[in-house]
């Protein structure tokens, strides 16, 4: 399956679209409801966070694979990935704990995605942008 | 561009600027701009002849981006379609002024005889301009009223009991709608209690969530009862999984359930009339 898509983010509208495109794609892949759910809600979580806090980004929405290892057997899921140029995180560890907010909002958002997903890694440099990848495996 | 044109205009480029944006003055007034936000207006137009000079050097593959950025500013703070092309035609019309002026007379000719045309061409295009925007934006001014008459509705079912049907997509400008309407509608039918169903919600991340607890939060200061139903099984567990207690609002699995909480808080009974 070569099924990617890109996403720009720079309105309401980019983040419903992603959101879509994400859930259109997690169906494909053999996602059930739940899965689908919470994978819709880690796209919006991470394009609301462009919107506000970058204004423009994108979201990358991939199947991937792993080869079985020893330690783990072969596995299909849906990688997400959330880049934008924007100002940057100063303190990640900060921005990782449940009810860290700059906007009034819940704080709830960055925690919340690394829950809802099975493998989280985020990068920032500030000045430079963020960029969060994600993957669900199909179980 | 022929590189005669490019030079002239470099050249020239103060007395062009200078003419168009006192010409574009009058255009602003057009637009209703009155003497308080000319100021703003001003540097509006100072970015605008920014991008028009930019947009000589048509290889320049950033402009297209930065164009797209400078329209969308402008859209986005209410900029009609007017005045763009008022203003490039302005720009145009001062270009072949400056350059024919000094020329043989035959050229002069020339420029009066295709000004005279543009003029009554731009007229036109204008006017069309200016009625498709128009149309555009009353269907625009009909279909956003008619979306917030759908986006926060309150129906009053029973003596103090309320119902809010959410369905579909929620932006953050339709969840504050929802807020403050709901909060007025509380008030308005004297409410005692709400339902609040989301059974037709596809999405519920943290800024629904946030406002969902803000709306129970005001109706509760509005001396009202929230109840939050309609939370399909999957909502439920991914709201779980952001660290959202949705329980801390009053929830029931079905609106059902929720009617007869309400009629028990409000102190009715609905009985089978036997025969
Ligand atoms: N892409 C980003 N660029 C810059 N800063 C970001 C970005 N994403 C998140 N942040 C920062 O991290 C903080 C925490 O983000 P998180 O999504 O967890 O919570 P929130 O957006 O503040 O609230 P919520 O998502 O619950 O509505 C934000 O308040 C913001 O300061
Ligand atoms: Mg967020």
């Amino acid at each position: 399956m070569s099924i990617q898509s890109n996403v720009e983010v720079r309105t309401e509208w980019g983040i419903v679209s992603a959101r879509q495109a994400g859930r259109s794609l997690a169906k494909k892949i053999g996602f059930e409801s739940v899965d689908q759910s919470r994978i819709t809600t880690a796209i919006s979580e991470l394009a609301r966070n462009i919107y506000l806090y970058a204004g423009i980004g994108e979201i990358i929405m991939e199947p991937v694979e792993q080869e079985a290892t020893p330690s783990s057997p072969y596995r299909r899921g849906i990688r997400i990935i959330a880049r934008d140029k924007g100002p940057g995180i100063h303190n990640i560890r900060e921005v990782m704990e449940d009810g860290f907010t700059t906007s009034g909002g819940l704080g709830a958002g960055l925690p919340g995605v690394k829950r809802l997903m099975d493998e989280f890694e985020i990068e920032s440099t500030v000045g430079e942008g963020t960029e969060v990848r994600v993957i669900k495996w199909l179980r | 561009m022929q590189s005669s044109i490019v030079q002239m205009i470099e050249s020239q480029k103060k007395e062009i600027v200078d003419r168009w944006q006192k010409e574009m003055e009058s255009v602003s007034k057009e637009f209703g701009v009155d003497t308080l936000n000319m100021r703003e207006h001003r540097d509006w137009n100072d970015d605008f002849i920014v991008v028009i000079f930019e947009s000589i050097d048509a290889d320049d593959g950033n402009l297209k981006g930065r164009f797209r950025q400078f329209v969308e500013n402008l859209i986005q703070h209410g900029w009609s379609l007017g005045y763009f092309t008022k203003g490039l035609q302005i720009f145009r019309r001062i270009l072949l002024d400056i350059m024919t002026t000094g020329e043989t007379n035959l050229s002069k000719n020339m420029y009066d005889t295709f000004s005279e045309i543009e003029n009554w061409t731009d007229c036109l295009t204008n006017q069309i301009v200016d009625e498709y925007s128009g149309n555009w934006e009353n269907t625009f001014q009909l279909q956003q009223t008619a979306l917030k008459e759908l986006s926060a509705p309150v129906i009053p079912i029973f003596e103090h009991i309320c119902v809010v049907p959410l369905i579909g997509t929620i932006d953050t400008e339709r969840a504050q709608l929802i807020v403050d309407n709901l909060l007025e509608k509380v008030i308005e039918y004297r409410s005692h209690v709400v339902l609040i169903d989301i059974t037709g919600v596809p999405v519920v991340d943290t800024m629904v969530a946030h406002h969902i607890i803000q709306s129970a939060e005001a109706v509760r200061l509005a001396g009202a009862e929230c109840i939050l139903v309609g939370i399909r099984p999957e909502i439920a567990q991914t709201t779980v999984n952001l660290g959202i207690d949705l329980n801390k609002i009053h929830t029931k699995s079905s609106l059902q359930k929720g009617i007869q909480t309400a009629l028990k808080l409000t102190h009715k009974e609905i009985i089978d009339i036997k025969k």
